[in-house]
């Protein structure tokens, strides 16, 4: 089975957030970007379906700073081959990223495309579906789990409350991953200093990048904490017997 | 050394290079003193010397499939009372985690803090940038090297936990007041200063140590200064025994031998009384691992009020409290296997001895006595305090 | 091209989903600084009944036996021949397990604008979009000509998207949908026998701050002393600790009782979003800086294993 991951880096919300000067977008140079944990999951999910029915994993991510560990980190994991997309992707929405990607991963004739479900920088809608229309492939997204039978996907996907459906998909197909079947697994950083040594990532320069069909933000801005909680203090006895009395204020004490 | 590639290497040998006295290895008796002291070697599928029969065996493979390795807090019990002078935890113990490490057998939390400390350069996944913002409103302003850039007599090589855990930021400003009361000359790095990383590396980290004592050591190599000192044994033990073998090497100094070299400078200034029974933990990483009893008492003799007494584990003998080897970051772990803590022990042992407060000198020790005394029947009054803040305390307002 | 706002509505196994009303409200209001009509597309078979309580100007009901439950190869050929024949203005879609999975393909075929997690319209027209969790808005005009926008809950109370009279239905015929890449085999219920955190009105919400599986017996102890029910956010189930029918958030269940007690919670959006219809939100966090304290009327930075014991004393003596 030939798999290919699609993965993006992301703004860390660890550290603070800025707008730019112009008002209209994040501050790049301020920010820490790390992997987007839904992508780290595809990438696990991926590895997982190498484990189980052989196959060959492909990891493709856009040229963001710090894209080259990640794609490390996926071959420590056991991913066959990185490809690193270069371009302008630092100002890039998803539509750009999917057109490049596409053009990248059609060439691969994957059977099947994960990707996280969504990042949190998404304005103009996950980068998933996108790249599915893009490849002429189908999506289902917020799947948690996969299973690969004779040319046909079986795809968990959460619904609310606890419920899944079973979608049956014929390959190729794009997966959005919510969720590995297993927590991603620790690389130990002896082992992607190790891989660093001996992988290659292939690059693929990225045509002109199209971002048409995304957004033009007028405004971009940082919430006004709305009105606060009205904070209790005291001791834990205070703190409680606060908490009863408004318990029973609401009625249901 | 020479450099072949691990994968071909027999795991024995590997372990047996790995400490400069690996090779004591082979002289093991199968004694089983290790396992016998070990605090939680009853919960244990491969206590110390079953590892070892393992090894010999050649079937260490069979020990990769077991998690519960990750119970050992890297205490230094095994080592201090191995007849054959094996070093057990830096290497025999450490190696193994690194093996399970690599067969991507961790547990969760633990991971998650190797995570945060490759990411955010500390193990609490908290900003680099806001590694000195505990010193924000201290006056005198606490010098940041690469702020004021001159030369200092001292580095202060903070720590993870007095930087960012909100208890231990308390022990990191009372240390402020006591240099400060001494007229100490000393910055700390700030944002440029990383984890030291031996946690991580008693964890099975080996890769992640190395990468962030390279930054330290970075650091270091841009300021000037006369001699580091910490308020971390663990900080304390990679800079003195680890940090050297990278190239690395600083006179370096536990902020309790610094102080008490200057007891007659800093008795004076201890006017307030603090009246109470104190017994003193010793940590395992001043304590066993690096043979500083003393100073610590001394300090505490020197504050009016106090009277010392001595838990019945004390010394060489102390009970760890469960931070170390990467036990900071496995307390639900462990908790799921033994359904005690360590440091629940430890406060017992406290209270046996009379003791009002229990005296520390180790950042992962006062959140995680406090935690215990929670628990604990007949701690409720039993105070939990790091030296300096004692100090601190004693020194007045 | 005309100047109507399109709301997609979601339903699952014969009910309407709430995030449904909340576009239609959100429609609404829209309409109001755009100007244009609210038209409510349903899609189904033999689903008219469910266009009753849709609070438009009138009804678009596609019928096709493919289209009786939701996937996405179906829905997004139907709405993409509706959406190219009929031309609106704004086109309404859940930014949910429905409509994201077929926003950015439709955005993609028919090369239309797509915003995503919109929560909002200002008054003159503009979405307003949050991301980052939370911490980042981005507002702009709406994209010409047709614009695709998926919708986050939060900004309009679901109930003003309901109403009591049916709208006009006309019925649509639904062509192409042969050659379809994805069928849904079957869906798996949630452990049943459980309790429906939905309905409850009193909850006891455990995150990562419980820290261990242990110490959600103290949750426990609280509800039972309170008469209320134990839920969790994604960390918790994630772990096993809770059931998934237990799950608070944007994968779970949004709740709406009349007091959410929040445990170690820091109320990420994919949480708060879940949480925002409930009367009194009450939070118990050490971080001051918690996200929960924004939308919370009480909180407390007070420690919950402190706080807890105390608590449950207080509860049983106040009960008698």
């Amino acid at each position: 089975m030939n798999i290919v991951v699609l993965m993006k880096l992301v703004p860390d919300l660890v550290e603070e957030l800025n707008i730019d000067p112009s008002g209209t977008a994040l501050d790049m140079s301020w920010l820490r970007l790390i992997i987007n944990e839904f992508d780290d999951h595809a990438s696990e999910e991926a590895i997982l379906l190498k484990e189980r029915g052989g196959g060959q994993v492909t990891a493709v991510a856009p040229e963001y700073e710090g894209v080259d560990e990640v794609l490390f980190t996926a071959a420590a994991r056991g991913a066959d081959r990185l490809i690193k997309i270069t371009g302008d992707f630092v100002a890039a929405n998803n539509h750009a990223l999917a057109r490049a990607s596409a053009a990248v991963i059609k060439e691969l004739q994957p059977d099947l495309v994960l990707t996280g479900v969504q990042a949190n920088n998404d304005l103009d809608g996950p980068v998933g579906p996108a790249l599915a229309e893009c490849l002429g492939m189908p999506y289902v997204g917020y799947v948690s789990g996969v299973t690969v039978n004779d040319g046909k996907v079986t795809a968990r996907k959460e619904y609310p409350g606890g419920l899944i459906a079973e979608m049956e998909v014929k390959l190729p197909v794009v997966l959005g991953i919510q969720a590995a079947e297993q927590p991603p697994r620790y690389v130990a950083v002896s082992k992607v200093r190790m891989v660093m040594k001996t992988a290659t990532i292939e690059v693929r320069a990225a045509e002109a990048l199209d971002p048409s069909g995304g957004p033009a933000v007028g405004r971009m801005f940082q919430p006004e904490a709305a009105a606060h909680a009205e904070m209790i203090t005291g001791s834990p006895g205070e703190v409680a017997d606060r908490l009863v009395s408004i318990f029973k204020e609401v009625g249901v004490l | 050394m020479t450099t072949i590639a691990p994968a071909e290497q027999s795991i024995y040998d590997k372990i047996l290079e790995a400490t400069p006295t690996g090779e004591r290895l082979r002289l093991c008796l199968q004694c089983g003193n290790c396992s016998g002291i070990c605090p939680f070697g009853y919960l244990m599928a491969y206590p110390p010397h079953r590892l070892i029969a393992y090894l010999r065996a050649d079937r260490f493979k069979n020990v990769l499939d077991t998690d519960t390795v990750w119970m050992c807090v890297s205490c230094y019990a095994c080592t201090e009372v191995c007849p054959s002078d094996i070093p057990l935890t830096p290497g025999l113990m450490t190696s193994t985690k690194e093996e399970l490490l690599l067969a991507g057998n961790v547990p969760t939390e633990l991971q998650r803090a190797l995570e945060f400390s490759q990411r955010y350069g500390n193990p609490l996944g908290e900003s680099p940038r806001k590694r000195a913002d505990w010193a924000k409103d201290i006056q005198p302003e606490v010098k940041i090297m690469g702020k004021v850039r001159q030369p200092v007599d001292v580095l202060w090589f903070v720590g993870d936990y007095p930087s960012y855990h909100p208890r231990v930021q308390s022990i990191a400003k009372a240390l402020t007041k006591v240099l400060n009361a001494l007229g100490v000359d000393f910055g700390i790095l700030g944002p440029e200063e990383y984890s030291d990383g031996d946690s991580q590396r008693l964890a099975g980290e080996r890769g992640l140590f190395e990468m962030l004592a390279e930054r330290n050591g970075l650091a270091f190599s841009k300021y000037k200064f006369n001699e580091i000192i910490t308020t971390d044994p663990h900080a304390y033990n990679a800079f003195k025994n680890e940090y050297p073998r990278l190239g690395i090497s600083y006179p370096i100094k536990h902020y309790t031998e610094f102080l008490a070299e200057r007891l007659d400078q800093l008795k004076p200034l201890l006017k307030k009384e603090v009246k109470a029974r104190v017994t003193y933990h010793d940590p395992c990483y001043l304590g066993r691992a690096n043979e500083i009893f003393d100073q610590p008492r001394a300090l505490l003799a020197a504050i009016p009020g106090v009277e010392l007494v001595e838990m019945y584990h004390n010394n060489q003998t102390s009970l760890c409290c469960g931070g170390g080897g990467g036990g900071m970051w496995l307390d639900g772990f462990q908790w799921e296997k033994a359904h005690v803590r360590l440091s629940e022990w430890r406060i017992k042992e406290a209270i046996n001895a009379g003791a009002e407060i229990l005296a520390v000198a180790c950042p992962y020790e006062t959140p995680r006595f406090e935690d215990a005394a929670k628990t604990v029947e007949g701690a409720g009054e039993l105070r939990v305090r790091d030296i300096a803040e004692l100090l601190a305390e004693a020194m007045g307002d | 091209m005309s100047q109507d706002i399109f709301v997609v509505v979601e339903h699952l196994r014969g009910q309407v989903a709430d995030i449904s009303y909340v576009m239609l409200a959100a429609a609404r209001e829209l309409s109001k600084g755009i100007g244009g009509h609210v038209v409510a597309v349903l899609l189904g078979h033999k689903a008219e009944g469910l266009a009753g309580s849709l609070a438009a100007d009138q009804v678009f009901y596609l019928d096709h036996p493919a289209l009786t439950e939701f996937t996405s190869d179906a829905y997004q050929k139907a709405l993409a021949g509706l959406i190219g024949e009929k031309q609106p203005r704004v086109v309404l879609l859940g930014s949910t397990t429905i409509g994201s999975d077929i926003a950015g393909g439709l955005s993609i075929q028919l090369g239309l604008p797509l915003a995503s997690s919109c929560r909002n319209f200002s008054a003159d027209g503009k979405f307003v979009s949050q991301i980052c969790g939370g911490k980042i808005m981005a507002e702009g005009d709406l994209p010409s000509p047709t614009a695709l926008v998926t919708m986050v809950p939060g900004g309009y109370k679901p109930e003003a998207g309901q109403s009591a009279q049916a709208p006009a239905l006309t019925k649509l015929e639904v062509a192409g949908l042969d050659a379809l890449r994805v069928s849904l085999a079957k869906y798996i219920e949630p452990e049943a026998g459980d309790v429906d955190i939905s309905k409850e009105p009193l909850l006891i919400a455990v995150g990562r701050g419980i820290q261990q599986q242990d110490n959600i017996q103290l949750a426990e102890d609280l509800a039972q002393a309170m008469g209320g029910v134990v839920c969790g956010s994604r960390p918790v189930i994630d772990q096993g600790w809770l059931a998934t029918s237990r799950l608070v958030g944007k994968s779970g269940k949004h709740v709406k009782p009349k007091v959410y007690l929040a445990l170690g919670i820091s109320g990420a959006p994919e949480h708060a979003e879940a949480i925002t219809d409930s009367d009194t939100i009450i939070a118990i966090n050490t971080d001051p800086k918690a996200p929960i304290f924004e939308i919370a009327k009480y909180g407390t930075e007070m420690d919950l294993f402190d706080l807890i014991d105390p608590l449950i004393e207080k509860v049983k003596a106040a009960k008698g």
